[in-house]
C-alpha cells in the first residue's frame, strides 16, 4: 500500500448544524486509500448525512471487516468508537455491541468480499435477526487489499483487469437482503452523492436492519473496459427507481411535489421520506415485487439503483428478545445479581 | 464369595438409550442421597438419540470418595447388545441384576458372581397394555425390585416420585404401584444381596447439582447479560441453564422485560464476535462451547488478546475432534486454549474441580475479563458438566461489587485525565479504556488489533509493536496474582515425590493419594487450578524429584504448559495419562503410580 497524503476533507460551509457541530466535527483521520477510489466518497457521503442528520458523532458506533473498505471508518466520525474487526466477522460483533447498548447508532462498513465471500453468513444472519443497524457494502466487485482477485459479486463474464473471465455467477447482496428480510434496502453509487447522502439518512433513521450496497469502484484493479463495476459502466447502466429527500422529524415539510409522483413515507422516528418516483411501476413496499423487478432489470446487465424496500414498522432484535429499555451495559449488580437470599432457595431445591 | 458391603459399592445400569432409564437410574441415586449416604454418579451416553448403550455408573460412598473407583460390584445389565462385556466387568464375587423373562444359557453366566433375575418383562407385560407403559415402568419395577435387594427406603423413593409428578396423583400413584410390583417380587422370591445401603448423615448440606448448571449459574451472579451459543455437546446445557436462570431471576420488576440477551447463533464464530462486540461495548458477555467450537473461535480469541477485550468462554471439554468423542469427557483442550490465536498470545484459564468451583469461577471469570480486559476461559469437562456431583452449597456475599476494572467515565475525561487506549499507567500492563458513547469529544478511538500506538493511532513502527507486546506481557504476569491459587495437600511424610493434577480428576486423585498412602507410597499434591500458574507451582515443582502430572489427556497437556511456561526440565515430569473418554478412576491412579514409583529410580537425587 502506498501511503498517499491528501488534504482533509473541507467543505466550503463551515457552518454548525442544530447541534453546534461542523462538518470537519464528523470527519476523521486522512485516507490512505488510492486517489479516486469509491470508498473515499462513501466516507463524504456518511459525513454529509450525520452532519446534516444533527448526530452526535460520539453516539455512532462504527465497525468493519477488513478491506479496503473497511479502513474508511478511521477516515469519518473520529469522535466515534470504531472497530476493525476480522475478515468478514463484522456482523457478529456489530450485533454483540448493539446488545450491549440498544441507544446507540451502529454503522457497520464492509466490502464485497467481506460481505459476499468469507462474510456472507453472518451478513445473512445478522439481517434475518433484525438487528438495528446500517450495513454498507462498499461494493467493487474485486478484493482490493490483497490486489484484484474477482470478489463473489463480480459479475459473471465480466473481465479481470489482467484479462480473465469471470465464469461463476454473481452474489446480488441486494436479493439476498431482501431474502433474509432487511427491512430497508438499497442500492447506490458512489458516485451519485445526490442519491448516496439522502439514502444514508434514512437508513440511519431506520429502526431494524438496513442494508445499503453502494457500487464503489476500484480504480486500482477495477475500472478498465469490461469490468461492470466501473465508473463508466455504472454510469452508464444505472437505473434510478426513485430519488428521496429526508425530512427530519423536528422540520416541517415545506417542499410541494406534483401529486402522484411523490409519496411520503413516515419512518419510525417520525422522519419523512419523500420519495419521487422515476420507474413508474416500481413499488419499495412491495417486498416480492421488489426481488422479481431486481432480477429482471438484472438480466438485461442494468444496475437498479435507489430505495429498493421499506417496511416502516419494522421490529428489531431488541423487540424480539424482549430486552430492558435500559442499555444492558448500564446495568449494575443491583440489578443482575440475585443475591444471597435466592442462592439459597436454589441450594434447597438442588438436595 | 459374595462381596459383602455396606454404603461403600459400585452399581452399574446398562440400557438402551432412549428408553426412559436415565430418570429411574437418576432417582436411584437420589434416594440414597436422600439417606444421607454420598453416591458419585455418572453417564456414559452415546452421541445417539435413541436405540445404542448407555451406561449409568452410580458409586455408595459413606467415605465420600466422590470420583470414580473402577470396577462394578453391581450390573443391572438391561442390555441385550453389550450383556456379554457388562457381564465381563463385574468384580469377582460381584452380582448381576437381569431381566429372567427368557431363559439364557449358562455360557451367558459366570459362576464366580452371584445373579438375581426377575422376569420383568413379563411381569410388564401382564400389567400394562401400552408398549411405551410397558418400557416406562419397567425402570420404575427394577428401582423397586433393587430397593428392596439393597435395603433402600421405599419411603424415600415414593417421596421422590410425588416431588417430580407434583400435581399429577394419576402419574404418582401409577409409579408407587410400579415401584412396589418390583419390590414385592424381590420379597416374595429372593433375598438380599449382601450390598446394603445403611441411612447415615454424610451428605451434610451439600447439594447435588451438574457443572452446566452452576456454570451457568456463575454466569447470572457474575453479571453476564449477553449469551451467544451454538449448540454443541457437552455445553449446550451450560447455555440453556443460563437462560433458564435468566427467564426465573432477570426479568425487571414492572415490565417483565428481560435483562439479558440469548441468541443463537449460526455458529461458534458468530458466537464469539457477538462476544467480543458486547464486551468491546461494555457489556458481560460469554459463549459456552467445546472443543470444535473453540477452534473455530480461535481468530477472534486473538483479536480480544490484542484488542483486549473483554470476554469470557466456557468450554465443557470432550474427546476430539469434531467426528470424535462428543458424549466422553476428556480434559484436552488446554493447549488450544490457552495459546488460541494467531501470533503471540496466551489465555487465562481456569480449571474448577466440581460443580462449586463452576458457580464460583463462573463469576469469577467476568471480574477478571474486565479487570484484564481479555479473554478468561472457563474450562470444564464432560464428566464435571453434565454429570449430577455432590458439591458444598453455592455462596454469594451480598455485599460483593463487580468488578467492572479500569474505565474511564465521561467526568474521568471530562477532568482532562490523560487517556491512552493502550497506554501503560499504573504498571501492571492493564490500560484504561472507555465505553463507546461516552463522551462527545473525549476518549473515542479506533480499534485496531495492532498497528497502532498507545493513544490507539495508526502505526506500523517496530518498536511500538513490541512496545505494546511487552506491556501485554506485563499484563499476563498481572493475571498470574489474580487467577485462583493452586491447593496444596501434603503427605503425612516428608517426601521428594509429588503429583500435580486438576478439574474433574480431583476427587480420584485424593482418594488414589489416601490409597497410595495406605501402601506406604507417600505423595505431596498441588491442584492448579488456574493458568498463568502462579509461583508456587513452580516451587512445588522445585521442591520434589519427581512430579507426576495426572491429566486426562493423550499428550500431557499441563505437563507441556508447566514445561514451556516455566522452563521445567521435562524429566522431572511423569506423565499419568487416562483419555479413553470415561473418567479416570481413583484404582487406575494408584495402580499407574504405583507401578511407575517402582520401576523408575528418581532421576535427581534428594542430596542434588
Ligand atoms: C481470515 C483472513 N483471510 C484473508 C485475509 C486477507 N484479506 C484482507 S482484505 C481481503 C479482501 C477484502 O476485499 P473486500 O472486502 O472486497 O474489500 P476491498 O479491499 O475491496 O474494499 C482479504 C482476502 C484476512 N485479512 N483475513
Ligand atoms: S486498491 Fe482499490 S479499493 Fe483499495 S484503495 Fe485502491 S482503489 Fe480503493
Ligand atoms: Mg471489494
Amino acid at each position: 500500500m502506498t501511503y498517499i497524503t491528501k488534504p482533509q476533507l473541507h467543505h466550503p460551509l463551515l457552518k454548525p448544524n442544530a447541534l453546534g457541530f461542523t462538518r470537519r466535527d464528523y470527519e476523521g483521520s486522512v485516507s490512505t486509500l488510492c486517489a479516486g477510489c469509491g470508498h473515499d466518497s462513501i466516507s463524504a457521503a456518511i459525513i454529509q448525512a450525520c452532519y446534516e442528520l444533527d448526530l452526535p458523532p460520539h453516539r455512532i458506533a462504527k465497525l468493519s471487516g477488513i478491506g479496503c473498505s473497511s479502513k474508511t471508518p478511521d477516515y469519518f466520525l473520529g469522535n466515534s468508537h470504531g472497530f476493525n474487526t476480522v475478515h468478514g466477522r463484522m456482523p457478529s460483533v456489530l450485533t454483540g455491541a448493539n446488545l450491549a447498548n440498544r441507544d446507540l447508532i451502529y454503522l457497520g462498513v464492509s466490502g464485497d468480499g467481506d460481505s459476499a465471500s468469507i462474510g456472507l453468513g453472518q451478513f445473512a444472519h445478522s439481517i434475518r435477526r433484525g438487528v438495528n443497524m446500517l450495513y454498507i457494502v462498499e461494493n467493487n466487485g474485486v478484493y482490493g487489499l490483497t490486489k484484484g482477485q474477482f470478489s463473489a459479486t463480480s459479475d459473471k463474464g465480466s473481465k479481470s483487469k489482467k484479462g480473465v473471465i469471470n465464469h461463476d455467477a454473481g452474489i446480488d447482496l441486494v436479493s439476498l437482503a431482501l431474502q433474509m428480510g432487511a427491512t430497508f434496502v438499497a442500492r447506490s453509487f458512489s458516485g451519485d452523492k445526490a442519491q448516496l447522502v439522502p439514502l444514508i439518512k434514512a437508513a440511519l433513521s431506520h429502526r431494524g436492519a438496513a442494508f445499503i450496497d453502494c457500487v464503489s469502484p476500484c480504480v486500482q484493479f477495477n475500472n478498465h473496459a469490461g469490468s461492470t463495476k466501473s465508473y463508466d459502466y455504472v454510469r452508464e447502466h444505472n437505473e434510478a427507481v426513485n430519488r428521496m429527500d429526508v425530512i427530519p422529524h423536528r422540520d416541517t415539510i415545506t417542499v410541494d411535489y406534483a401529486p402522484g409522483e411523490t409519496v411520503p413515507v413516515t419512518q419510525h422516528d417520525g422522519s419523512v421520506l419523500q420519495l419521487h418516483k422515476l420507474a413508474e411501476h416500481y413499488d419499495p413496499s412491495d417486498r416480492v415485487g421488489a426481488l422479481a423487478y431486481l432480477q429482471s432489470r438484472q438480466a438485461l446487465g442494468e444496475i437498479v439503483t435507489g430505495l429498493l424496500f421499506l417496511d416502516p414498522e419494522a421490529r428489531d432484535l431488541h423487540e424480539n428478545l424482549g430486552t430492558v429499555d435500559a442499555p444492558l451495559n448500564s446495568l449494575t449488580e443491583r440489578e443482575l445479581t440475585p443475591g444471597a437470599a435466592a442462592l439459597a432457595k436454589l441450594n434447597a431445591s438442588l438436595r | 464369595m459374595p462381596l459383602e458391603a455396606v454404603n461403600d459399592f459400585v452399581v452399574k445400569f446398562a440400557n438402551v438409550n432412549g428408553s426412559g432409564s436415565a430418570s429411574a437410574n437418576g432417582m436411584f441415586a437420589k434416594a440414597i442421597l436422600r439417606m444421607g449416604v454420598p453416591v458419585a454418579a455418572r453417564n456414559i451416553f452415546p452421541s445417539n438419540i435413541q436405540g445404542l448403550p448407555t451406561w449409568f455408573e452410580v458409586r455408595i460412598t459413606e467415605a465420600g470418595h466422590l470420583g470414580r473407583r473402577g470396577g462394578v460390584d453391581l450390573m443391572v445389565a438391561m442390555n441385550p447388545q453389550t450383556w456379554d462385556r457388562d457381564v465381563a466387568e463385574i468384580e469377582p464375587g460381584g452380582y448381576l441384576f437381569y431381566d429372567s423373562t427368557k431363559p439364557l444359557p449358562a455360557a451367558k453366566f459366570r459362576d464366580d458372581i452371584t445373579v438375581v433375575g426377575v422376569p420383568l418383562t413379563a411381569m410388564c407385560n401382564a400389567a400394562y397394555q401400552l408398549p411405551r407403559e410397558r418400557q416406562l415402568f419397567k425402570n420404575i419395577i427394577y428401582v423397586g425390585a433393587l430397593a428392596a435387594l439393597l435395603d433402600i427406603e421405599l419411603a424415600v423413593i415414593e417421596t421422590l416420585l410425588a416431588e417430580q409428578f407434583a400435581g399429577k396423583d394419576r402419574l404418582i400413584a401409577a409409579n408407587v404401584a410400579a415401584l412396589h410390583m418390583g419390590r414385592d417380587y424381590v420379597a416374595e422370591n429372593l433375598t438380599p444381596l449382601r450390598l446394603r445401603v445403611r441411612r447415615a448423615d454424610k451428605v451434610g448440606d451439600r447439594i447435588y447439582v451438574e457443572g452446566n448448571a452452576a456454570a451457568a449459574l456463575g454466569a447470572v451472579y457474575g453479571g453476564a447479560t449477553v449469551c451467544a451459543w451454538y449448540p454443541i455437546t457437552p455445553s449446550t446445557s451450560l447455555a440453556e441453564a443460563f437462560t433458564g436462570y435468566c427467564e426465573d431471576l432477570r426479568i425487571e420488576p414492572g415490565t417483565d422485560k428481560a435483562r439479558y440477551a440469548i441468541v443463537q447463533a449460526e455458529d461458534e464464530i458468530a458466537s464469539i464476535g457477538i462476544v467480543i462486540g458486547a464486551g468491546w461495548n461494555g457489556a458481560r458477555a460469554f459463549t459456552a462451547t467445546s472443543g470444535p467450537g473453540i477452534s473455530l473461535m480461535t481468530e477472534f480469541i486473538g483479536l480480544s488478546y490484542f484488542a483486549e477485550i473483554p470476554a469470557v468462554i466456557f468450554d465443557v471439554q470432550r474427546g476430539g475432534p469434531s467426528t470424535g468423542m462428543p458424549t466422553r469427557t476428556q480434559q484436552a483442550d488446554l493447549l488450544a486454549a490457552a495459546y488460541a490465536g494467531h501470533g503471540d498470545s496466551k489465555h487465562p484459564l481456569l480449571l474448577p474441580a466440581d460443580p462449586g468451583e463452576c458457580f464460583e469461577m463462573g463469576g469469577l471469570a467476568f471480574d477478571l475479563a474486565d479487570r484484564l480486559q481479555t479473554t478468561i476461559f472457563v474450562m470444564l469437562d464432560l464428566d464435571i458438566g453434565m454429570n449430577e456431583w455432590l458439591t458444598k452449597p453455592f455462596e454469594w456475599d451480598d455485599a460483593r461489587k463487580l468488578d467492572r476494572g479500569k474505565v474511564m467515565t465521561y467526568d474521568d475525561l471530562e477532568s482532562g485525565r490523560d487517556f491512552g487506549r493502550y497506554l501503560e499507567v499504573d504498571g501492571d500492563g492493564i490500560p484504561y479504556r472507555t465505553y463507546p458513547g461516552t463522551h462527545p469529544t473525549k476518549g473515542g478511538y479506533f480499534t485496531r488489533g495492532t498497528s497502532r500506538n498507545p493513544y490507539a493511532r495508526y502505526s506500523e513502527e517496530g518498536s511500538v509493536y513490541v512496545g505494546n507486546m511487552e506491556r501485554l506481557l506485563r499484563k499476563f504476569d498481572t493475571a498470574r496474582s489474580l487467577v485462583p491459587a493452586p491447593i496444596r495437600r501434603d503427605a503425612k511424610r516428608a517426601t521428594r515425590d509429588g503429583v500435580i493434577f486438576f478439574g474433574s480428576s480431583t476427587p480420584a486423585v485424593h482418594e488414589a493419594l489416601d490409597d497410595l498412602e495406605h501402601r506406604g507410597l507417600h505423595l505431596d499434591a498441588l491442584r492448579v487450578r488456574a493458568f498463568p500458574f502462579p509461583d508456587e507451582v513452580f516451587a512445588f515443582i522445585a521442591a520434589h524429584d519427581r512430579v507426576f502430572v495426572i491429566e486426562q489427556n493423550r499428550d500431557g497437556q499441563l505437563r507441556s504448559l508447566l514445561i514451556n511456561e516455566g522452563d521445567v526440565d521435562p524429566s522431572r515430569l511423569t506423565a499419568v495419562l487416562h483419555y479413553d473418554g470415561t473418567p479416570i478412576t481413583a484404582r487406575f491412579i494408584a495402580g499407574t503410580v504405583q507401578g511407575l514409583m517402582a520401576d523408575r529410580t528418581p532421576i535427581h537425587e534428594a542430596a542434588e
